[in-house]
């Protein structure tokens, strides 16, 4: 579809109003991140009445007004315009180009000028550079728009998450309380079923703590000299038990040292990640190889699983925020599905990235690369 | 009379939501048989042969609650399904049991969360008779 804009010329002078809608009709341009032709349909007025009027009824993208009018002058129709809030773009024509009517009209939020007497070339100039900043303009509004939307639906995926297991624990404690379960060994099953909802809601809450902080960019960023290999270790320490109650094995293949300047929390977060997926996801039995390597400018971070693996399809989806891979062998596993695409934010944010390689039921192998940062943009 | 005892087939994905279903529905003196999936479902309808079925709507699939209640209604015809779902109140859609020539094969259609006492309502008025 052509992008058409509607322009109003306002000019006591018939001339003026020919001649514009003349040049204008059969002004045609293309710009680059438009993808169609762009042209222009004109309307002419004499009075600044009759330009509100119009304005009001018939919004418009461009008006070209005359500053000095039978009636109402040009300023009193952009301050009237700025009153009731219409946005249309206005250029003001003046047969007096001196600076204070500039200053005056600017004031009152005119965006460009035309100096009467002026030529077809000069109209066209002034109409392409309007035009150029209108489609700016409304490519701006349009991203402001898509990123609300993001937000909006991001909330309501979280209520979501929220609210299931909320409804399951509640559905529980209701059933306790009518006295409808008497059996010992079920009731017991039924508050472990609770307490397993109540842990999955407490790290869903976390994860939306950290994510929230890194994706507002407010979080203050702490850099100092640490060891990835030594926050290797608290993180396999911390995972040990659910480890070895699955008789899963964790092995850490790494130098002395792997020091970096770099923030602890965060670095935490990306390992602490990456081996509890590795554990949640492995088979029992299985194995976890931790690799920390030394690459020019930084270092890479390979964790390895023999788990259940994953489709090329499903790695694809894998980094998006509340994506859990679906499917038989998952669903008895307890996820938020925020824990890789913080990883993800994180490892971007060092200058990396994270990439994965799987195969159903062999494993998968997730490598993070992080950058040790460059110079004075630390401090930042 | 252990034999009048009227078997109900729930099939849902949420392991909570089958566990509360089945002591809840036992408790008001019904057999209960639970599928977590709708290929469970089916092959757990066809064995059982259920007196009444009740179904998520949203399983595994996009789909899958309204495909199971698209077989069962054509293939037991006299079976009651009661179908289930959250998507009401999540989505803003609006469904409806159908009749006729509706596409939704549904006796009633209940928006989660359920009172278990209106869902007892609907089961006792759909087994009337049977």
């Amino acid at each position: 579809m052509p992008e058409i804009l509607k322009v109003l010329v306002v000019d006591d002078e018939l001339g003026i109003q020919k001649g514009c809608q003349r040049v204008l009709t059969e002004y045609k341009f293309t710009l680059p991140d438009v993808e169609d032709e762009i042209s222009f349909e004109v309307v002419t007025t004499g009075s600044g009445e009759e330009a509100l009027e119009i304005l009001e009824k018939n919004p418009q993208d461009i008006v070209l007004l005359d500053y000095k009018l039978p009636g109402m002058t040009g300023l009193d129709v952009l301050s009237i315009m700025a009153e009731k809030k219409i946005e249309t773009m206005a250029i003001m024509i003046t047969a007096y180009a001196s600076l204070e009517t500039a200053v005056v009209a600017t004031k009152q939020g005119a965006f460009d000028f035309l100096a009467k007497p002026f030529t077809p070339d000069e109209l066209r100039s002034v109409i392409k550079k309007a035009t150029k900043n209108l489609i700016l303009q409304r490519q701006a509004k349009k991203l402001a728009e898509e990123k609300r939307q993001v937000r909006f639906q991001f909330i309501s995926v979280v209520a979501h998450e929220l609210k299931a297991p909320l409804a399951a624990i509640e559905g529980y404690l209701n059933i306790m309380n009518e006295g409808l379960v008497t059996d010992p060994a079920a009731q017991h099953q039924m508050v472990e079923r609770c307490l397993l909802r109540l842990t999955g809601m407490r790290k869903m809450v976390t994860d939306l703590l950290d994510f929230t902080r890194i994706e507002s960019g407010n979080k203050v960023r702490e850099f100092v000299d640490l060891d990835l290999v030594e926050i290797a270790r608290q993180s396999v320490e911390t995972m040990s038990s659910s480890a070895s109650a699955r008789g899963i094995k964790i092995e850490l293949v790494a130098p002395e040292t792997a020091r970096m300047t770099a923030d602890r929390g965060e670095i935490e977060i990306i390992f602490n990640n990456l081996v509890s997926n590795a554990v949640k996801y492995n088979r029992d039995g299985g194995r976890i190889i931790i690799t920390i390597t030394q690459i020019p400018g930084g270092f890479r971070i390979s964790v390895a699983d023999t788990g259940i693996g994953m489709t090329e399809e499903e790695v694809g989806k894998l980094f998006g925020e509340f994506v859990r891979i679906k499917n038989v062998k998952t669903k008895n596993i307890l996820g938020t599905g925020l824990g890789l695409s913080i990883v993800k934010k994180l490892a971007l944010l060092y200058g990396g990235d994270v990439t994965v390689e799987s195969h159903v039921d062999v494993g998968s192998t997730f490598n993070v690369i992080l950058m040790e940062a460059q110079g004075p943009q630390q401090a930042s | 009379m252990p034999n009048s005892k009227k078997k109900i087939l729930v099939v849902d994905d949420d392991v909570d939501y089958l566990f509360q279903q089945r002591v809840q529905l036992e408790s008001a003196g019904f057999e209960v048989r639970t599928a977590e999936t709708q290929a469970d479902g089916e092959k757990m309808l066809a064995e059982e042969k259920p007196d009444l079925v009740i179904v998520d709507l949203m399983m595994e699939n996009m789909d899958a609650g309204f495909s199971l209640a698209y077989h069962i209604k054509s293939k037991y015809p006299s079976i009651p399904v009661i179908m289930v779902t959250g998507v009401t109140s999540e989505t803003g859609l609006e469904f409806s049991a159908g009749g006729g020539n509706s596409w939704i094969k549904a006796d009633a259609l209940l928006a989660k969360p359920i009172r278990f006492e209106q869902l007892l309502g609907e089961i006792n008025k759909l087994l009337k008779g049977k």
